[in-house]
């Protein structure tokens, strides 16, 4: 009885130091996330529900007139206006997420499957663009676009565009710069997981009859599922609340949530209805993180990767 | 295994689970009666390491009392054709160099050498898995040598398994099945029918990766069988298995194998499995076959000294000279000594294997008597390694060492430092081909 109650001391004691241990290293990252994090997203939250000042500054009383402004409701009458930004910036996430898959998903198996001496130099020519500074290399597509350049002339040539009109301004631009963004993030997961492809199941669905497209279908694409789903979260989330690109390549019609947000904080002067913005894109991401896990279970991998 | 056979065979619910797939079978419900009938035989829970000697009595007893009526195949059995068979990997030595080889329609034939001799190449070229340089594979009666794998009816169990892990064991048995356009109904009546016969039906549901590694082994297993190929190609299947298990799935493996009447290709570096499960073995080395033929063919009279050392413990000693000139005996000049010998062959090595050889103890007292009885080489015993039933011998014959294994039947074992005969029977004595 002594000895049992001795041990079970000691080992809560052995806890005790354990724990005191591991706070005393997690403490200072902790601290920082606290302060610089956790506190100012709940500021922010909090002036969402403020009313706006006359200089654009939150103040009291609370209300929620910042989330019926982000639904439409203005001074002149309800509008779509904020309201189709956040279906542009949904659907500009989607469409450039599914385009980036589509465009990765070779590239990373062509390069896994290359002679093992070139994988990092193919790697580093995925890589190296991203370590350039994005508003410049976004100044970079409007001088690609722009009037008068070949890419734009060929469209033109096609009837795609108005004549002198140039490939940007457009939601088009907007799309062709976040996969261009965005690229390297999926590459690299999908690189991950075609590098490690266990190709004795790729055998096995050959051996018990599948064709080379159910072969992909059912031995190889489950296989590279974690990294797909890592790449989406990877692309999707940045890509909803994209600033520069919209910014510089959408124009008037091209705005997306990050725009509407960072011109509340900025232009508007209307930080509480910023800050509903702000909130929006924290659920819209929290909704989409929700469905891929409910995927990534579904189809039986990569519940690791979708927190 | 005994873990996880929850049912027995002959419960009223199983037989209405098994109904459908006998609807389907071309024997009606009697093909179906009689798998229900050999599924508590098939995988035996007392199968153990004990029946390692009685295996083959006992093999021989189901083969001739199913072979009238088969279980689970409902088609005829298939023989294979290899012609030429030539491949090369990049630039490095040959994996396979020339190589044909006849299969016939059910048998067990085993592909056997060591790591790198082309024997999993060979298999995979079976499965179409690997592209031919040359030659021609045929098989029951079809060329398929451009087929890819998918078209062939030839199903492999791999060594690893390559079970699909994010698919449920019954997925995963029905993969193949699914693959060939089986209807759903047929499909699953069909994998029921398979999970019942390895004795795995209450794991169905589970995911592969909840299964141990003797379960797994039978998943993979029966995600061949289930599709009922012309052949089944197994690759070193039993590898990562511990030893009790190990030898407890020979036997089942072999005992399936008669009953089903399937032709099974099956590749191992073990030669002790090899001649416990095969009717036939092919030995390879360096990509070539070096000898094909029964397993005491292949051990008792191989082709080479390769084959000799390969397949067991040999003593090999050169032939320095041969006198025909007796009618009856053949005289042999080796550094044992003079040996006389019946039908040795025309080789220029001698085998003598060591359970062939006996020890005699020679009292002191007759030692100088040098030679006096025919092939009987004194020595004196070197190390004696004691292993209850038979006791291993390094015994030294004329300055040249000579392994013995001498059977434990209760009598005096001669002791280390002990002057023997080394008794060598004439009609044991056979030459080989350096």
């Amino acid at each position: 009885m002594a000895y049992h109650t001795t041990l079970a001391t000691a080992r809560s004691r052995a806890v005790v130091a354990e724990s005191r241990h591991l706070l005393l290293t997690v403490a200072p990252g902790a601290l920082w996330i606290i302060v610089f994090l956790v506190l100012p997203s709940l500021y922010l939250m909090s002036v969402a529900f403020m009313t706006n000042g006359p200089y654009g500054l939150p103040e009291m009383p609370l209300s929620l007139t910042s989330f019926q402004q982000l639904a439409g409701q203005g001074f002149l009458g309800w509008s779509p206006g904020n309201l189709m930004t956040l279906g542009r910036s949904l659907w500009q996430t989607v469409l450039s997420t599914v385009l980036v898959v589509l465009v990765a998903y070779p590239i990373a198996y062509y390069i896994s499957q290359s002679d093992q001496r070139w994988r990092p130099i193919m790697l580093l020519a995925v890589v190296v663009p991203s370590w350039t500074n994005q508003v410049i290399r976004t100044f970079g597509w409007m001088n690609l676009l722009a009037p008068g350049t070949p890419l734009a002339e060929l469209a033109e040539a096609m009837g795609m565009i108005a004549p002198n009109m140039g490939l940007y301004p457009s939601n088009f631009a907007v799309t062709l710069g976040l996969v261009y963004n965005f690229l390297p993030f999926m590459v690299l997961p999908l690189y991950a997981a075609f590098e490690k492809l266990n190709l004795s199941l790729v055998e096995a669905a050959q051996d018990l009859y599948a064709s080379p497209l159910k072969t992909f279908w059912h031995a190889v694409f489950p296989q590279t599922l974690p990294g797909l789903l890592a790449g989406v979260v990877l692309v999707a989330i940045p890509a909803f609340g994209m600033y520069v690109i919209p910014e510089l390549l959408g124009g008037g019609k091209g705005m997306m949530l990050g725009n509407l947000v960072a011109n509340q904080f900025a232009g508007s002067a209307n930080w509480p209805l910023g800050a509903a913005g702000a909130i929006l894109m924290l659920i819209a991401t929290f909704i989409g993180l929700y469905a891929m896990r409910r995927i990534g279970k579904r189809l039986g991998g990569g519940e690791e990767v979708v927190i | 295994m005994s873990a996880v056979d929850g049912k027995d065979a002959g419960t009223p619910e199983q037989h209405m689970t098994r109904k459908p797939a006998g609807a389907r079978a071309p024997g009606g419900t009697h093909a179906s009666e009689s798998v229900s009938e050999h599924v508590g035989e098939s995988f035996d829970d007392n199968a153990g390491e004990n029946l390692g000697d009685t295996v083959n009595e006992s093999v021989g007893e189901s083969h001739g009392t199913n072979a009238d009526q088969p279980a689970l195949p409902r088609r005829a059995a298939s023989s294979i054709q290899l012609k030429g068979l030539h491949k090369r990997f990049g630039n490095e030595v040959a994996a396979l160099d020339g190589v044909d080889l006849s299969i016939q329609p059910g048998e067990f034939f085993t592909l056997l050498g060591p790591s790198g001799c082309g024997k999993t190449t060979l298999l995979r070229i079976l499965a179409g898995l690997e592209a031919l340089d040359e030659g021609q594979v045929v098989i029951g009666g079809r060329d398929v040598t451009e087929v890819p794998p998918h078209q062939r009816s030839v199903n492999t169990v791999f060594q690893s398994y390559a079970l699909f892990p994010h698919l449920s064991v019954r997925d995963n048995l029905a993969f193949g099945l699914k693959m060939r356009g089986v209807a759903p109904r047929e499909r699953e009546a069909r994998v029921a029918e398979m999970a019942e016969f390895i004795k795995l039906g209450s794991l169905i549901d589970r995911r592969v990766d909840q299964l141990s590694g003797g379960q797994r082994q039978r998943i993979a297993l029966a995600r061949a069988l289930v599709c009922e190929p012309d052949v089944l190609l197994l690759d070193e299947p039993l590898s990562a298995l511990d030893a009790g298990l190990r030898s407890q799935i020979q036997i089942e493996l072999l005992r399936l194998q008669k009953r089903l009447g399937m032709t099974f290709v099956f590749v191992t570096h073990d030669q002790q499995e090899a001649m416990v499960m095969s009717d036939r073995i092919a030995v390879l080395d360096s990509g070539s076959l070096q000898q094909v033929g029964s397993p005491r063919e292949i051990y008792e009279r191989p082709a080479n000294a390769f084959v000799a050392r390969f397949m067991g413990h040999a003593n090999l000693f050169d032939v320095t000279a041969r006198d025909d000139s007796r009618s009856d005996a053949i005289r042999l000049t080796t550094p044992l000594g003079v040996l006389t010998a019946q039908a040795p062959g025309t080789g220029s090595l001698l085998l003598l294997r060591p359970e062939t050889l006996d020890l005699r103890r020679r009292p002191a007292s007759e030692f100088e008597r040098h030679d006096v009885l025919e092939n009987h080489l004194p020595g004196r015993v070197q190390e004696r390694l004691y292993r209850g039933s038979h006791a291993e011998y390094r015994v030294e014959v004329a300055g040249v060492s000579v392994q013995v294994v001498v059977n434990n039947r209760g009598g005096q074992l001669p002791e280390v430092g002990d002057q023997v005969d080394v008794v060598v029977a004439a009609q044991d004595l056979i030459t080989l081909r350096g």
